[in-house]
């Protein structure tokens, strides 16, 4: 086949990762990117097509209509239970090349920074990486704004010549719509099944620690976070009492990670995860930009910080002076006080 | 004069100055808390082969100019005095004297190992009654025959009990007083050398300053240093070489502090504006990094002289004198600039003033340090 | 059997001497960078450059295969401008063997897919002097454009399989390796064979310092340039003709300006009146 690639089609393309093991349920970044996708497909003048790659994912599909594809693609196999980046390239060159559209989402997620080069390198075509903004110029190009320098600096990229431009944004960065369960919608299978034994790359082992805490700062809608003013691992009781008592996760800063006083899996910002809460809480954080970049897309932001001139503060929507030894044991006892 | 590093000494002293921050600079604080000895720091030192910097390749080390090593010896107390006199000890007072003096067989034995950091050196001069006035030395040295039968007590002894190898002066000849002193290395773990109390100090907690105890320890022949007799002069030569890198150690002090102060006094605020934005705050740093500078100087003037074996007793004091001087001024104006938080110990101000002040009494004081320079400009 | 032989045994079993290449990417410190607020750019005067840290991870897990065969070799390239040298040689100083500049002025502008292809081919070109790579490594991302393209990129220009994410690599068989590789929820193991391409995140041990001697070394080291001259570039799919992407605009970041400052006479009273604020607003 000849490259670059002609779109057969004006639609955009949705991918929707699906959760092994759990019901084949769509990962959220997924469904966040019809949000966008919606917009830009009209834009287009095509369909907003959701591409599901998964096993046994009825749930996937069913979710993809909801939260507003006109289309949905589906390839179920059991080669594709666990993704591996051999099959999943494979299959989705495999729709491309059938009905190439015109543009594709993906997540930034682990998977799709591993899928989303491979499929781009094999069709020979542009992909912009963790867009924070998505539009379409003049001519119909989509225009992928995404943040470069550790959040210095703001780049809008195009890809004028090649299709399908393929972007992948940061789960968090854009929100779900309200699912419609009433919607209805295209839905086309399609029975390609990589070769189970041409994937090279074999699974021996999934290592669960099963003593550290789970860390879902993508997924959490409250998240409090300790920076280098906790002052040392213990700082971070208070912070984990918080979190625990509003029923969220603790994050935390790069300079606290760095220190040793808790896991990189807690990191929040350039170098660790970009997050999207209702409720983001800032202790003893500075508010480097590489920190703002991961979490600056939250709706609420509250900062504790006692240097009142700490760049947090020009983020937060509620900043306190203050110490946040004092302050968090009041405020967490208060959320205890007032629950139920 | 400011000496121009070559682009391989220029990378040497840059990877020391990122190692430093990484690994020195954030220990700083607790081993001053803990009064703890950084053994940590030595570990990962000897691996880098920083402890053996000057020592020729074919002992071992990694032959780098004594100019590096000075320069070493301020990069490390910009961040850690204490880990700073770990090292100069182990450089200046141990490992040139035995380079300098010790014959081939001594060579071959003990400088690879302090080179590769597998023996730290300490120097064994002071005594209770016996400091700057060296004829006072009680410890003696009884020829045996076959070896010499070691008694005594030395005292304020660096990089004691973590140290493998110790330079002892001790009397052979009473009678010849400075003349008498002689010279002898001597190995931890040898019977009846034992160590007395810890000291606790104004400063430098890291380091680790013990009493040496020694009780009819035989130390053989071929552990003297020199001549029988040559202590004295072993001793005297080798302290004119430390006492530049005590300067280097003032210089490193002086500017750390004053590195430490300048984010400090952008950020507070007082009357609306930043401290830095008042001239008094503008003209003490002008004068300070004036200070440090010329201090700097004077440190690689003799530094140089020292690397080109010229004669420089003066030379050396005067750095030493002057750079110690000014550690003690800068480092009491930056923690007075910095007001209240300064003389907390949540900053590193405190803890570079105290540690600024042992520089103007060890390795001779600094009354010592201008009878030697006037005696050197023939005023007497 | 003589005492030699027997060792030349032990030392061969389980032991995989490993052909390994590392990329690496010369960038400025961003925690370092400044905007300047009139013009709306980038100050990088005075931004020290330093080799991309998750490059700096990479070469460490490479250096750690090398560390248990140690028969293994070790060769760093970089594309990017002369000055890159400087890279390469902190490099050499922790781990690598021998380092190339990839560098030419027709691959000026070139986007992740036209630098993943001139890379493909320069390391093509590497390969008949240097012996076929086992292990082809790169950072997970370089701080500057953090696009984390060039590595799976390279792997599908060369048809190789390839872990992302890897967290320390196990070369114990010969022609194949175990990776470990961090999921969003814990650890993955893998096996794969090689040739294989490897992209590196930060793992909980940190990259070794130098030693006088390495460093020393690096600063003799000879780096030699590969240019367009010396291997088979097309011309269409390299430097700015040859990139997909184009930048059409940068701007700075838009200032959010600053919400609510709570600052009572006691820190309690400050809580107080922020659970206040967030209640009554049914944030929380």
């Amino acid at each position: 086949m000849g490259f670059p690639l002609e779109a057969k089609t004006k639609d955009l393309w949705v991918f929707i990762e699906t959760q092994n093991g759990k019901d084949g349920a769509a990962r959220n970044v997924g469904l966040e990117l019809l949000n966008p996708g919606r917009r830009l497909a009209d834009g287009q003048g095509g369909k907003l097509v959701a591409v599901v790659i998964g096993d046994g994912c009825d749930e996937a599909v069913k979710e993809s209509v909801a939260y507003g594809a006109d289309k949905v693609i589906v390839l179920d196999a059991p080669v594709y239970n666990h993704y591996t980046t051999e099959a999943y390239t494979a299959a989705f060159v495999h729709l491309i090349e059938k009905d190439c559209p015109t543009s594709i989402l993906m997540g930034a997620s682990n998977l799709g920074r591993d899928l989303g080069p491979r499929v781009a390198a094999r069709v020979r075509t542009g992909l912009t990486a963790d867009c924070t903004a998505l539009d379409l110029d003049d001519s119909g190009n989509v225009a992928w704004t995404r943040p470069a320098f550790g959040g210095n600096l703001m780049a809008t990229i195009l890809c004028p010549d090649h299709r399908p431009q393929i972007g992948t944004c940061r789960p968090g960065v854009f929100k779900k719509t309200e699912a419609d369960e009433s919607r209805t919608a295209e839905i086309v299978k399609d029975d390609y099944a990589f070769p189970a034994e041409d994937v090279r790359v074999k699974l021996l082992e999934v290592i669960t620690d099963e003593a550290a805490e789970k860390v879902d700062l993508e997924g959490a809608e409250i998240i409090v976070s300790g920076g280098r003013g906790v002052g040392g691992p213990e700082g971070f009781e208070p912070v984990r009492a918080l979190a625990n008592a509003l029923g969220g996760v603790t994050g935390a800063s790069r300079a606290s990670v760095d220190a040793g006083w808790i896991p990189h899996a807690h990191q929040v910002g350039q170098t660790g995860k970009t997050v999207g809460p209702k409720l983001y809480v800032a202790c003893g954080i500075s508010g480097a930009i590489q920190h703002l970049a991961g979490m600056s897309g939250s709706d609420t932001i509250v900062c504790v910080n006692k240097d009142a001139d700490a760049p947090i503060f020009n983020v937060a929507d509620f900043g306190v002076v203050g110490n946040l030894f004092e302050v968090l044991p009041v405020l967490t006892e208060l959320v205890n006080k007032n629950k139920g | 004069m400011d000496y121009k590093f070559n682009s391989m000494e220029q990378d040497i002293i840059d990877m020391l100055e990122d190692f430093c921050v990484n690994e020195v600079k954030p220990l700083a604080a607790e081993l001053d808390e803990q009064e703890r000895f950084p053994v940590e720091t030595l570990e990962k030192l000897s691996e880098m082969g920083m402890m053996g910097m000057y020592i020729p390749e074919e002992y071992g080390g990694a032959g780098l100019s004594y100019n590096s090593y000075t320069a070493a010896n301020e990069i490390f107390n910009k961040y850690c005095a204490s880990t700073g006199c770990m090292f100069e000890v182990h450089g200046s007072l141990v490992t040139w004297p035995l380079l300098t003096y010790g014959s081939e067989e001594q060579k071959q034995k003990y400088l690879p190992k302090m080179a590769s950091g597998e023996m730290l050196g300490a120097f064994g001069l002071t005594e209770a009654g016996a400091g700057s006035d060296a004829a006072g030395t009680k410890t003696v040295a009884e020829d045996k025959g076959d070896h010499y039968l070691l008694n005594g007590t030395k005292v304020f002894i660096t990089n004691g009990y973590y140290a493998g190898l110790y330079l002892v002066f001790a009397m052979t000849d009473k009678d010849k007083g400075t003349k008498g002193i002689s010279a002898f290395l001597v190995e931890k773990g040898w019977e009846g050398f034992s160590f007395g109390t810890k000291e606790k100090k104004m400063g430098i907690h890291g380091t680790s300053t013990y009493e040496l105890v020694f009780e009819d320890v035989k130390v053989p022949k071929e552990n003297l240093l020199g001549k029988l007799g040559e202590g004295f002069k072993i001793a005297m030569s080798t302290l004119d070489g430390g006492r530049i890198s005590i300067a280097a150690q003032g210089v490193g002090i002086a500017q750390g502090a004053l590195n430490e102060l300048m984010p400090v006094i952008k950020a507070r605020k007082q009357f609306g504006r930043s401290i830095s934005s008042f001239q008094n705050t503008q003209f003490k740093c002008a004068e300070m990094q004036t200070e440090i500078d010329a201090a700097r100087l004077l440190v690689y003037r003799a530094s140089q002289m020292h690397q080109d074996h010229e004669h420089c007793v003066k030379e050396a004091s005067m750095a030493k004198y002057y750079a110690t001087k000014t550690a003690n001024e800068v480092t009491r104006m930056c923690l007075q600039l910095a007001g209240g938080i300064g003389y907390t110990r949540e900053y590193p101000f405190e803890r570079f003033m105290r540690d600024a002040k042992i520089t103007e009494i060890y390795e001779g004081t600094n009354e010592i340090q201008r009878i030697i320079i006037a005696g050197e400009m023939g005023v007497r | 059997m003589s005492r030699d032989i027997k060792i030349i045994l032990l030392n061969n079993r389980g032991k995989s001497e490993m052909n390994m290449l590392v990329c690496i990417k010369q960038v400025p410190d961003t925690t370092e960078i400044k905007i300047n607020p009139e013009t709306n750019t980038l100050i990088r005067d005075g931004v020290p450059s330093i080799v991309n840290p998750f490059d700096a991870y990479a070469l460490e897990c490479a250096a750690r295969v090398k560390d248990k065969n140690p028969d293994s070799k070790i060769v760093v390239i970089s594309m990017g401008p002369e000055q890159a040298k400087v890279a390469l040689k902190e490099c050499l100083s922790v781990g690598g063997d021998k380092a190339f500049l990839v560098t030419d002025r027709k691959f000026g502008g070139s986007d992740t897919l036209a630098t993943s292809y001139i890379l493909s081919q320069a390391i093509a070109k590497l390969e008949e002097t240097e012996g076929k790579f086992d292990l082809i490594f790169c950072g997970k991302q370089a701080i500057d454009g953090d696009t984390a393209q060039v590595g799976p990129e390279i792997a599908e220009q060369k048809d190789y399989p390839q872990v992302t994410y890897a967290f320390e690599v196990f070369a114990e068989e010969e022609g194949k390796v175990k990776v470990k590789k961090e999921v969003e929820d814990g650890f993955e193991m893998l096996e794969l064979p090689t040739p294989a391409v490897i992209t590196v995140t930060k793992p909980d041990y940190e990259p070794r310092y130098a030693t006088i001697k390495t460093k020393m070394a690096a600063n003799k080291a000879k780096i030699d340039n590969l240019t367009s001259e010396d291997f088979e570039v097309d011309a269409t799919q390299a430097g700015l003709k040859g990139s997909p992407t184009k930048v059409k605009k940068t701007f700075t970041p838009p200032v959010k300006s600053g919400g609510i400052v709570i600052k009572e006479e006691t820190n309690e009273d400050s809580a107080k009146k922020l659970y206040e604020m967030l209640a009554d607003k049914n944030i929380i």
